[in-house]
């Protein structure tokens, strides 16, 4: 039976049947929660999301971590000038191991950016109303994390201000950059990726821009929201081509997320290195973009939708199925791990056998224990149908996610490029205080800019919350 | 009201409408009573209004089908002429047109020239942005952002005569308010 089917069963028994029935009716499951909880209008979903930005007073809250996650911004920022003055020597990069952290934190970050296009376009291909209360967090997030993974990219180049030679362009030395690199790949899909997301989201942002220009009551707001909004009045004929855009829009961006992911996952796969030399690197990167994205909407949304009481809108529906698809993720993400083992035993290359046995048992061994127990162990709580109704267990399973897939990353990259083919060439790597400012840095700059978003836009879609409690409506 | 205004002062008249089927049959009954240079303002997409207004469907899928062509091309056209005709170089020992190597950016330019497409032209064919607009002068169509239905007869219509088409309107919705231009 379909979700909608079994929801507008539900429902009909709420309106049907006393509350004793009822009671009988229903079995405790998960499926009794609404994607949105009953009672709402039109009026109320619009007031309720546009006061946050309008009228709501600033919290002390919103102050302080505002001013924490500026902090570590700045110390971001003064990480990146030390950077710029003395050389990428300030990290603990070296040969062999060349790509260390800033590898590891763009790929980590690009991945996470990728749960908000999920979200936001492949749940919309696929006529998930869910995806309704949760696509405008979701592709801020993503704009957020891939403007954290684009600087990492940039900053790891020796000479950062010569990066524009990694652009076609005509110039008098005749010279074009290398088509045939990943990395110059890397540079077209991650531009294009931060491009698309940001018309996507803008695009999704006009009509609630529309909506506080005419809720406003203050002058500056109603200038800046009415600019931003460029006149949109809602005609009949705006929304059929907006909604033909939107929609062809998110056609694009589904096989971008794919295609962005896999470029990132071929920096490693079209290398020679045992353990990054895969076929697979492609699909089980996107794979992992996925389980860590996921992870970071629910890190995200369970303080957000408290904090400002949106549980009306986020319900556990949306938390309950954001679980099931870490979970199918994280069960994919065990199935790479347990072929990563497979082929490098079956491959009978010893270089392979070598990079696999180093991982389990070499000198970064705790990080492979620990991948395996943050990403292989921790998902599987979230079979339990009470445990994936609890918020401080999704919380904490999200979080534990978040290193998880931090650590993979580091494992791929790091522990393949310390111990390969020369053994003269090995070596162990140390990352130093600059590697994890920049690490926390990028948090905070992630974070600043959440807190920016969440105070002057709408969190969550508001017209389309319409539609939601018409669809609602029509059902019950 | 007093004084009314003589009908070509005015950009039309705009009917209020609680709920969304209402606009819908309003939208109908309007079209077949002739009338043409009208639109209708909802909170949200409402299917059906489009075509019951009589409005033909969007081109915008073929600017964004030209818009992907074109960045296909020319990201491919670029990448060739770059490394097979401009500046031959031995790179890596790789033949000079290295196809499979040039798919990727190939299929980035495809996406960014289609989403270029999609964007641009739907703000183009929608004639955004265009922050002024006499609709904007009625107090009440702020709630065409948050939860009323609007439909407006435009004066230029030919079919449109003041008294009439406000006794039309009148009929079926619950307030006519006069736009000026």
């Amino acid at each position: 039976m379909s979700h909608r089917k079994r929801r507008r069963q539900s429902r009909a028994s709420h309106s049907d049947v006393t509350p004793a029935d009822d009671v009988k009716l229903l079995p405790v499951s998960v499926e009794t929660h609404a994607v949105i909880e009953p009672g709402h209008t039109y009026g109320s979903v619009t007031d309720k999301i546009s006061a946050i930005v309008l009228t709501r007073k600033t919290s002390r809250g919103w102050i302080f971590g505002f001013a924490v996650s500026f902090a570590l911004m700045m110390a971001f920022m003064y990480a990146t000038a030390y950077l710029l003055a003395k050389g990428i020597g300030i990290w603990g990069t070296t040969i062999p191991v060349g790509w260390a952290f800033p590898i590891v934190n763009f790929v980590w970050w690009i991945g996470i950016g990728h749960a908000g296009t999920l979200i936001s376009a492949v749940l919309l291909l696929l006529h998930q109303d869910w995806r309704t209360s949760i696509n405008r967090f979701a592709e801020a997030m993503t704009l957020f994390a891939v403007s954290c993974a684009g600087l990492f990219p940039l900053l790891h180049m020796g000479r950062p201000w010569v990066f524009y030679w990694m652009l076609p362009y005509p110039n008098t030395m005749d010279l074009w950059p290398n088509f045939r690199s990943p990395l110059v790949w890397d540079v077209f899909a991650v531009m294009t990726y931060f491009t698309v997301s940001s018309l996507f989201w803008y695009m999704g942002l006009i009509p609630d821009l529309a909506t506080l220009r005419d809720r406003s009551k203050n002058w500056l707001s109603r200038i800046i929201y009415g600019m931003l909004a460029m006149g949109w009045r809602g005609s009949a004929a705006h929304w059929q081509r907006y909604q033909t855009a939107y929609l062809l829009m998110a056609g694009i961006a589904t096989p971008l997320v794919v295609s962005v992911h896999s470029i990132v996952g071929m920096d490693f796969a079209a290398s020679i290195v045992p353990g990054w030399h895969t076929t697979f690197s492609p699909p089980f990167f996107v794979t992992g973009a996925i389980f860590s994205g996921f992870a970071m909407v629910m890190t995200l949304m369970i303080p957000l939708r408290s904090i400002y009481g949106l549980q009306d809108f986020v319900t556990m529906r949306h938390l309950d199925n954001m679980g099931k698809v870490i979970l199918a993720t994280g069960s994919i993400m065990f199935y790479g791990y347990a072929s990563e083992l497979f082929f490098a035993y079956y491959s009978g290359n010893e270089y392979e056998r070598f990079v696999t046995i180093n991982r389990v048992l070499g000198p970064y061994g705790w990080s492979y224990w620990a991948l395996i127990a943050c990403n292989v162990i921790t998902p599987q709580l979230l079979w339990c149908d009470s445990l994936r109704n609890n918020l401080v267990v999704l919380f904490v399973v999200s979080l534990i996610v978040n290193v998880g897939m931090w650590l993979e990353r580091f494992i791929i990259v790091v522990v393949s490029l310390h111990r390969d083919f020369l053994p003269s060439s090995w070596r162990i790597y140390q990352p130093t205080i600059w590697d994890y400012t920049h690490l926390i840095g990028s948090v905070g700059l992630f974070l600043t800019l959440l807190f920016l978003f969440v105070r002057f836009l709408p969190v969550i879609s508001i017209f389309e919350l319409r539609e939601l409690v018409r669809e609602t409506d029509a059902e019950a | 009201m007093d004084v009314i205004p003589p009908a070509e002062r005015l950009y039309g008249l705009l009917a209020e409408f609680d709920v969304a089927e209402a606009v819908v049959d309003a939208a109908h009954q309007a079209h077949a009573a002739g009338y043409r240079q009208m639109n209708a303002y909802t909170p949200f997409p409402v299917e059906g209004l489009s075509a019951a207004l009589g409005q033909r469907p969007t081109r915008l899928p073929w600017v964004v089908l030209i818009g992907g062509v074109l960045g296909g091309v020319t990201a491919y056209a670029t990448m060739s002429y770059a490394s097979i005709v401009s500046y031959p170089l031995n790179v890596g020992g790789r033949p000079l047109n290295s196809w499979p190597s040039f798919i990727p950016i190939t299929f980035e330019l495809t996406i960014l020239g289609a989403a270029f497409g999609a964007f641009f032209g739907m703000l183009a064919l929608n004639g955004l942005p265009h922050p002024h607009h006499p609709l904007f002068n009625v107090p009440a169509f702020s709630l065409a952002t948050r939860d009323r239905f609007f439909l407006c007869i435009q004066s230029r219509d030919p079919r449109f005569e003041l008294e009439q088409t406000r006794a039309f309107l009148q009929g079926m919705s619950l307030h006519v308010h006069e736009v000026q231009p």
